[in-house]
């Protein structure tokens, strides 16, 4: 009696199982993107994840210099800077690029959101994000980038009297015991371009690789140019750059992330190249990054 | 062990088994294998056909990541091999003496127990990865000379002092399953209070707690990749790595199978050694 129960219901739930899903699967493919103008790029026309506003998502700490605004709404604690202040690179350019786009600065919300989730498969919390995410392959096969907003070189910090302070080319570096933090190029450049002797050692965060540093776990630590000068001289410490060098493949181009064919790119990547063209990108760099010059070269 | 003769406990089963089917084995064991395949067949389904299903497969399930990453991962995971040896060999001393420590009777002897339960209270309360953070970055900071700084090393210590902790509990259980007639048994003969402990105790003891000793080392060699947190580069660290250089997470699927692959023979040997202790036990009963 329970076997003839059963058996059929065995078969109901093969059929469910087959024709759940393929219904709704695939059916985003409708139409190719749409050239940009400024008829199509409006805050009434593009698809945002909540019509009318354009969600930005960016970690927590989210660090100086790319956002200085200090602790505010969830971005709370010492390393903090609330991206809802308009203060620094990274705050700056994303206001610039909603500007572009026809936002104003209240329909503008901002989105915790930890770099690895950033391009975890699924749907997005964000419209776009931005955390000095480079642009590589085969990283593009997952998520789409905008056009570069910065090229960034990368840096070697360590302490003011350490034997690697004077180091004036790259070579010097090969016997230090090198650190970076976790899913960074650095990592990646410390690897390719310096190809210490010793293994080179990862940490979750710039704090903890900071601390490391302090401690004399590490003699060096490689963190992009900007984090690098912001770690050395801003923070009160005993640190200093060696020097900064091209990182593997050149300089890294950081891009806004978004969604794997969002219809948002081709009227992002046409604001960011009109930022470019009148000089407004180069202007925000100016003003927030401008100190970072000077740092010998290394090759 | 208090079997009726004639009647064998995998008979008992048996006869049961067919009261419900009420046919013979051969029916069962086909309709088992049926249903196993309709049920496994819906699962895969449903899963292939999930809206998310592509892009899932992309990202986890790319067989061009394993191939660009498989080889690294594994060169690191030796680094978790080479950790858990150690440790586990550093722990089974240890955490006998610590559970020792705590067997000791009498009033003269009550700070060593004492000492003994608060540490095991202590190190099995505080979460792991907060001690490997702690000992890691910490007791480096301190810069003391001739303290090592390496983080290997104190992520091996933060290691042994959390699975002594469950350990030294195991082999406690275990001395204190012996009956107590055995230590007034040995010490009648003429031993001392330790050559009891030393010669009857400890060994009845301890062959009798080996299976969940086994299964902390199997915790244990996968905590091991806790120790990524203040540094070192091991399997699954070398797999975090991979995962944002490729924007991919098939890499973490290349780390967990080796920790996959090598704590599976472990739990069989335990298996094993639990079968060989049953037959011994009751060898010549029954």
């Amino acid at each position: 009696m329970r076997r003839m129960v059963i058996a059929p219901l065995l078969v109901a739930l093969l059929a469910v199982a087959s024709a759940c899903g393929s219904s709704t699967a695939n059916d985003s493919s409708a139409g190719s993107a749409p050239s940009a103008s400024a008829a199509t790029c409006t805050p009434e026309k593009l698809q945002t994840l909540s019509p009318g506003k354009l969600t930005i998502g960016t970690s927590n700490p989210a660090f100086s210099p790319y956002f200085t605004g200090g602790p505010g709404h969830e971005w709370k604690g010492q390393f903090n800077n609330d991206p809802y202040a308009d203060k620094g690179f990274e705050n700056t350019v994303a206001y610039g690029v909603a500007e572009k786009l026809g936002y104003t600065p209240d329909q503008v919300t901002w989105q915790v959101t930890p770099f690895g989730k950033s391009f975890a498969p699924g749907p997005k919390d964000f419209d776009l994000y931005l955390a000095q995410v480079t642009d590589k392959s085969p990283r593009d096969q997952r998520v789409d980038f905008s056009v570069p907003y910065y090229q960034a070189n990368q840096a070697i910090v360590v302490k003011k009297d350490s034997q690697y302070a004077h180091a004036t080319s790259l070579a010097d570096l090969k016997g230090a015991t090198l650190g970076a933090e976790v899913s960074t190029t650095s990592y990646q450049a410390i690897q390719d371009v310096i190809q210490p002797d010793n293994e080179a050692k990862v940490y979750n965060s710039t704090s903890q690789a900071t601390q490391a540093l302090e401690n004399g776990q590490i003699d060096g630590l490689a963190v992009d140019f900007p984090t690098a000068y912001y770690i050395a001289y801003v923070e009160p410490g005993g640190l200093a750059i060696a020097g900064q060098f091209s990182g593997a493949g050149g300089e890294d181009q950081w891009g806004l992330v978004m969604e794997k064919g969002s219809p948002l790119k081709t009227c992002v990547d046409r604001a960011l190249n009109e930022m470019k063209s009148s000089g407004e990108l180069a202007e925000l760099e100016q003003k927030w990054l401008s100190d970072l010059a000077d740092a010998p070269t290394l090759q | 062990m208090a079997l009726r003769p004639g009647r064998r406990p995998d008979a008992a089963v048996a006869s049961r088994s067919s009261r419900i089917l009420g046919r013979g084995a051969g029916r069962s064991a086909a309709i088992a294998l049926a249903s196993t395949v309709v049920v496994f067949t819906a699962i895969t389904l449903i899963v292939v056909n999930s809206p998310g299903w592509p892009e899932f497969k992309a990202s986890f399930l790319n067989w061009d990541e394993v191939k660009v990453w498989f080889p690294d991962i594994a060169r690191h995971f030796w680094v978790n091999v080479k950790l858990f040896m150690v440790c586990e060999a550093v722990i089974l001393v240890f955490a006998l003496g610590i559970a020792i420590l705590r067997s000791l009777p009498g009033p003269v002897l009550f700070p060593f127990r004492l000492m003994a339960i608060v540490y095991t209270d202590l190190f099995r309360g505080v979460p792991t990865i907060l001690v490997v953070v702690m000992l890691g970055l910490g007791v480096p900071s301190l810069q003391l000379s001739g303290v090592p700084t390496s983080e290997l090393f104190w992520g091996g210590v933060a290691l042994i002092l959390v699975y002594s902790a469950y350990v030294a509990e195991v082999y406690r259980a275990g001395i204190e399953s012996v009956h107590p007639s055995q230590e007034a048994a040995a010490r009648s003969l003429g031993l001392s209070r330790l050559q009891a402990l030393r010669f009857v105790i400890v060994p009845q003891a301890v062959r009798r707690v080996i299976p969940p000793l086994l299964n902390d080392f199997i915790g244990l060699q996968k905590d091991t990749a806790l120790v990524a947190i203040i540094g070192p580069v091991e399997a699954f660290r070398q797999a975090d790595i991979a995962q944002a250089a490729d924007f991919n997470f098939t890499p973490y699927l290349c780390a967990a199978a080796l920790f996959v692959l090598i704590t599976i023979p472990l739990a069989r040997f335990t298996d094993w050694l639990v079968a060989r202790d049953r037959r011994r036990q009751f060898a010549g009963q029954g």
